[in-house]
């Protein structure tokens, strides 16, 4: 029995870049979901909004399956259930019925509607129905008698991009709506892309630490993680709400967090800079301390207050539990895959921590992966294979090579990790294999801690199960 | 009370209230937030398990994604089902049309996993974008030499019973291609059966002890050739109703073979459709085997039951799944273990299942057609129900009131059909409902008095 164990070969370097083999033609397990989910996940977290696809029915229920299976809450999502007649003579009449109904039942503040393949390729005018919705004449509130909620319309067609296209539009959609002009606040505007609901709330506290009045758009950290009640809500609380996205029009600045985008989705943080004047940046998810560092510093800067002692404090620590677990990252190998913005921050956490990612892998298309890996890891950028517009197939063929000590990335790679033997460290969405992904922790140093922690654990356990000895210890 | 739609008002009625049926079989109302999908989910449901088949999802990203191994139908061979393949369409496809995409497609998935047949699904836009899927599929067939078959599934079509009528017009087009020649006289087809958690295997097992053999599964852990050969079986057996009786009134009037609609859930169902097959074939030795094997079975899982509804007995269930048919053999199966059911629902029953439904339930059940969270959940709580029986769509209203759930979807883990079903059935409900976890629940709590 030897008591020494060698550690994995390293994989081999010299292999041709999957960008370089020939393009499938037809997409084998995808990295990317679809526009119109994007969107109503982003009006979810406005307060008392309704997401409403104008399509087939097949399309919110679909979505609602596969956000409940995430995060363990009710997602009602309305349909205007296009049929075959709506199909070929127009879906108005389905829409501004379905626009009375949810209006009855649901008593929303606002309905979020988003266009699907469907509706798009028909060609169906949404904001043109929705006007005539709202007229005083001849609208709904003139037909039904009943008050009519805020309308805001986002074109997503699962053909023209990715669910965190999809997100963004309706985020874009909805401050374009709302946002106003007036005397400039000292309110920052925090848009934090598609993240956990831990993490959103995590984003209100280190922001709500350096004494910055901020409006978090959106925010469904509590419609997506919300309590046991005794008696159903059809509209649980929580979200942003209309004044707080009346306000981004006034805000000092805007933060836009990851925002990476199929060229053509505008950003809200950008609208808001043209039209409102209101100063945009934007960053990468806050992920690894160098992230978190850029994210902190700009809060500083904005709020002209230094870093708050608990937060300095989680820093202190994270350092310090970087340093204590340090040697078992070393040499090691990974592979990341998921939305474009969570493989940027997850890549540049791994660079500084010293396990070299093999692999970049992402559905999204903004065409900016490449670029921001170079800029995040300029030493090894000539070293990491990045693979965007992908999907399992070519992700498992790289991954069958390359030989990575860790997957890291959402459910969906689980197949692959399981044929090859890779361990899987669960991020991002969809998480649809284990409880809890509504309270995983990816952003701050918080979250870092909870990904390092969950890292070198993952790769402690290996060597650990691997052993012919079984240490008990480190 | 909840507000039901006025649209809707006919497809909520109470047992015996006396009034007319229930109004079914409808398109759903626009914004009710219906539990249901659409044609394309109807016909990937029924041809999903197929498992030495490529499955290729013509159209955007979205339908393909959503259908991407989510359904526990298990294969004892290939599974090509589990790979999600989609044609992936892009705008560029919209403005100038998907056909060379699906060929490339086709041509390619076929090469690289040398499938027995491709299914190809439309989904909505295909039709609207001109594509004729048909040709290319007949092009793609005759280069490779097998089977590939364009399922007219585009979402907008009607609702998940539409898909149904496509896939198994898909089915039928291979139906009757493949020799029958060795097929006994003792023969059936599975049909409505995806082997969900292995059932159809259990189910095979029980037909096996009886001497009765499978000619076909479909199509739980189905082959391409066995289905192909399916017309020389003797008898089809159709479980999921909703989804396959169309295609069993096809083969009946095609090829002569008769049909008989079954249930394997519960205890009563399950020995009812054994013994239907005995009669069925008038051989008394079979009738013999059958009566054996059915006390066998129920002596093994009564001592589990029995227990079992120690703990239930007096509970109140509610029920709310794909076919009212299924929900039939929940109330009974429920029955044994001791509670009563106050709702009855699904996506897309028929007259006659909801009639036979209405008049099984006790007084005051609530029966509905196509709900929506908002009425599901104001049931659950005027129905006081401690266990809500459904899909991973209605586990979190059961779970944010603090109602104990059982999972009788296609996510299932656990077989619930067969006699060893109705045990793991009551194993799954008692754990569920007895767990201590309900105590912290506002529900149950004395302080909260409901209003």
């Amino acid at each position: 029995m030897s008591i020494t164990e060698l550690p994995k070969a390293l994989a081999d370097q010299s292999k041709v870049p999957s960008s370089t083999e020939t393009k499938s033609s037809s997409t084998t397990n995808a990295c990317r979901m679809c526009m119109p989910l994007g969107a109503c996940l982003a009006y979810v977290g406005f307060e008392g909004t309704v997401p409403f696809l104008h399509g087939s029915q097949g399309c919110a229920t679909y979505i609602r399956r596969y956000l409940i299976s995430h995060f363990s809450e009710p997602m009602d999502i309305a349909s205007s259930s296009v049929g075959e007649a709506a199909t070929v003579f127009g879906g108005e009449e389905n829409l501004r019925v379905g626009v009375a109904n949810v209006s009855r039942v649901y008593k929303p503040l606002m309905i979020g509607l988003a266009s699907t393949c469907l509706t798009e390729t028909i060609g169906e005018d949404v904001p043109g129905m929705i006007t005539r919705i709202k007229d005083p004449e001849t609208g709904l509130r003139a037909e039904t008698g009943q008050a009519t909620p805020e309308l805001v319309f986002a074109p997503t067609p699962s053909f023209a991009g990715t669910h965190a296209d999809g997100y963004h539009a309706a985020v874009t959609a909805v401050v374009k709506e709302l946002a106003e002009v007036g005397e400039e606040t000292e309110s920052v505007n925090l848009f934090p892309g598609i993240v956990s609901t831990a993490d959103l709330r995590h984003l209100s506290e280190i922001v709500a630490g350096y004494g910055l009045p901020h409006a978090l758009i959106p925010d469904y950290s509590e419609r997506l993680d919300g309590v046991t009640v005794a008696r159903y809500e059809k509209l649980p609380g929580g979200g942003t709400t209309a004044t707080a996205v009346a306000g981004s029009g006034r805000a000092l600045a805007s933060i836009t967090l990851g925002g990476m985008v199929t060229p053509g989705v505008d950003l809200a943080g950008e609208v808001l800079q043209e039209q409102f004047g209101v100063e945009h940046l934007r960053m990468p998810l806050p992920i690894g301390i160098r992230l978190v560092d850029t994210f902190t510093d700009r809060l500083t800067e904005l709020s002209g207050q230094p870093m708050p002692h608990w937060l300095d404090a989680e820093r202190g620590r994270l350092v310090d539990a970087y340093i204590d677990g340090h040697k078992y990252a070393a040499d090691r190998t990974a592979i990341v895959y998921g939305d474009e913005d969570l493989v940027v921050g997850v890549t540049a956490f791994l660079s500084e921590i010293g396990i070299r990612t093999l692999l970049v892998a992402s559905g999204g298309r903004s065409g900016q992966l490449a670029a921001e890996i170079a800029k995040l890891t300029p030493a090894r950028a000539a070293d990491i294979e990045v693979l965007d517009d992908g999907d399992f197939h070519e992700i498992e063929a790289r991954a069958a090579e390359l030989k990575p000590d860790l997957l890291i990335g959402h459910s969906k790679g689980y197949a692959t990790s399981r044929r090859l033997g890779i361990p899987l460290i669960r991020v991002g969405l969809p998480i649809h294999d284990r409880v809890g992904a509504q309270r995983l922790r990816h952003l701050g140093y918080r979250g870092t801690q909870d990904l390092f922690d969950r890292v070198i654990n993952t790769l402690i356990q290996v060597r650990q199960d691997e052993s012919a000895v079984g240490y008990a210890y480190m | 009370m909840t507000e039901v739609l006025a649209a809707r008002a006919r497809q909520v009625i109470r047992s015996g209230d006396g009034k007319a049926g229930i109004d079914c079989e409808k398109q759903s109302v626009a914004g009710s937030v219906s539990q249901r999908a659409c044609t394309f989910c109807g016909s990937r449901v029924v041809l999903y398990p197929i498992a030495d088949a490529v499955h290729l999802v013509h159209g955007p990203i979205g339908c393909a994604v959503y259908t991407w191994d989510i359904r526990g139908a298990l294969s004892s061979g290939p599974e090509l089902h589990r790979l999600s393949f989609s044609t992936d369409l892009r705008e560029r496809h919209v403005v100038f049309g998907g056909e060379r995409q699906l060929e490339d497609s086709l041509n390619e998935l076929i090469e690289r996993h040398h499938p027995a047949a491709a299914f190809v699904y439309a989904t909505c836009i295909v039709g609207v974008i001109g594509d004729d899927v048909s040709a290319i599929c007949r092009v793609v067939s005759a280069k490779y030499g097998i089977p590939v078959i364009p399922v007219q599934s585009e979402g907008f079509a009607g609702s998940k019973k539409q898909g149904y009528d496509a896939a198994c017009e898909a089915l039928m087009t291979l139906i009757g291609t493949g020799d029958t020649a060795g097929v006994g006289k003792h023969t059936v087809n599975l049909l409505g059966d995806f082997n969900l958690a292995g059932e159809i295997w259990i189910i095979t097992e029980y037909l096996r002890r009886m001497g009765v053999e499978v000619v076909a599964n479909l199509t739980g852990d189905g082959r391409v050739a066995d289905i192909q050969r399916a017309h020389g079986a003797a008898l089809n057996l159709v479980q999921c109703s909703g989804s396959t009786t169309k295609l069993a009134m096809q083969m009946q009037a095609k090829y002569g073979i008769p049909f008989k609609k079954v249930s394997y859930f519960g205890i009563d169902d399950m020995a009812g459709a054994l013994y239907a097959v005995a009669e069925h074939f008038k051989d008394p030795e079979m009738l013999a085997r059958t009566r054996e094997l059915v006390s066998e079975e129920i002596a093994e899982i009564l001592p589990v039951v029995e227990e079992c509804r120690r703990d239930l007995e007096g509970k109140r269930a509610a029920i709310y799944v794909g076919g009212a048919f299924k929900a039939i053999s929940l109330v009974k199966a429920l029955r044994l273990l001791g509670m009563t059911t106050v709702l009855a629902g699904s996506q897309t029953g028929t007259p006659e299942d909801y009639e036979y439904l209405t008049d099984l339930c006790d007084a005051g059940t609530v029966i509905v057609d196509d709900s929506n969270p908002a009425e599901l959940s104001a049931f659950l709580s005027e129905g006081k129900a401690d266990l809500f029986i459904g899909g991973v769509k209605e586990r979190p209203l059961a779970y944010k009131l603090g109602v104990a759930f059982c999972d009788h979807n296609h996510e299932r883990k656990l077989p619930l059909e067969g006699f060893i079903g109705m045990a793991n059935f009551a194993r799954e409900v008692r754990a569920s409902v007895c767990s201590p976890v309900w105590q912290f629940a506002p529900r149950h709590q004395p302080a909260i008095k409901e209003v």
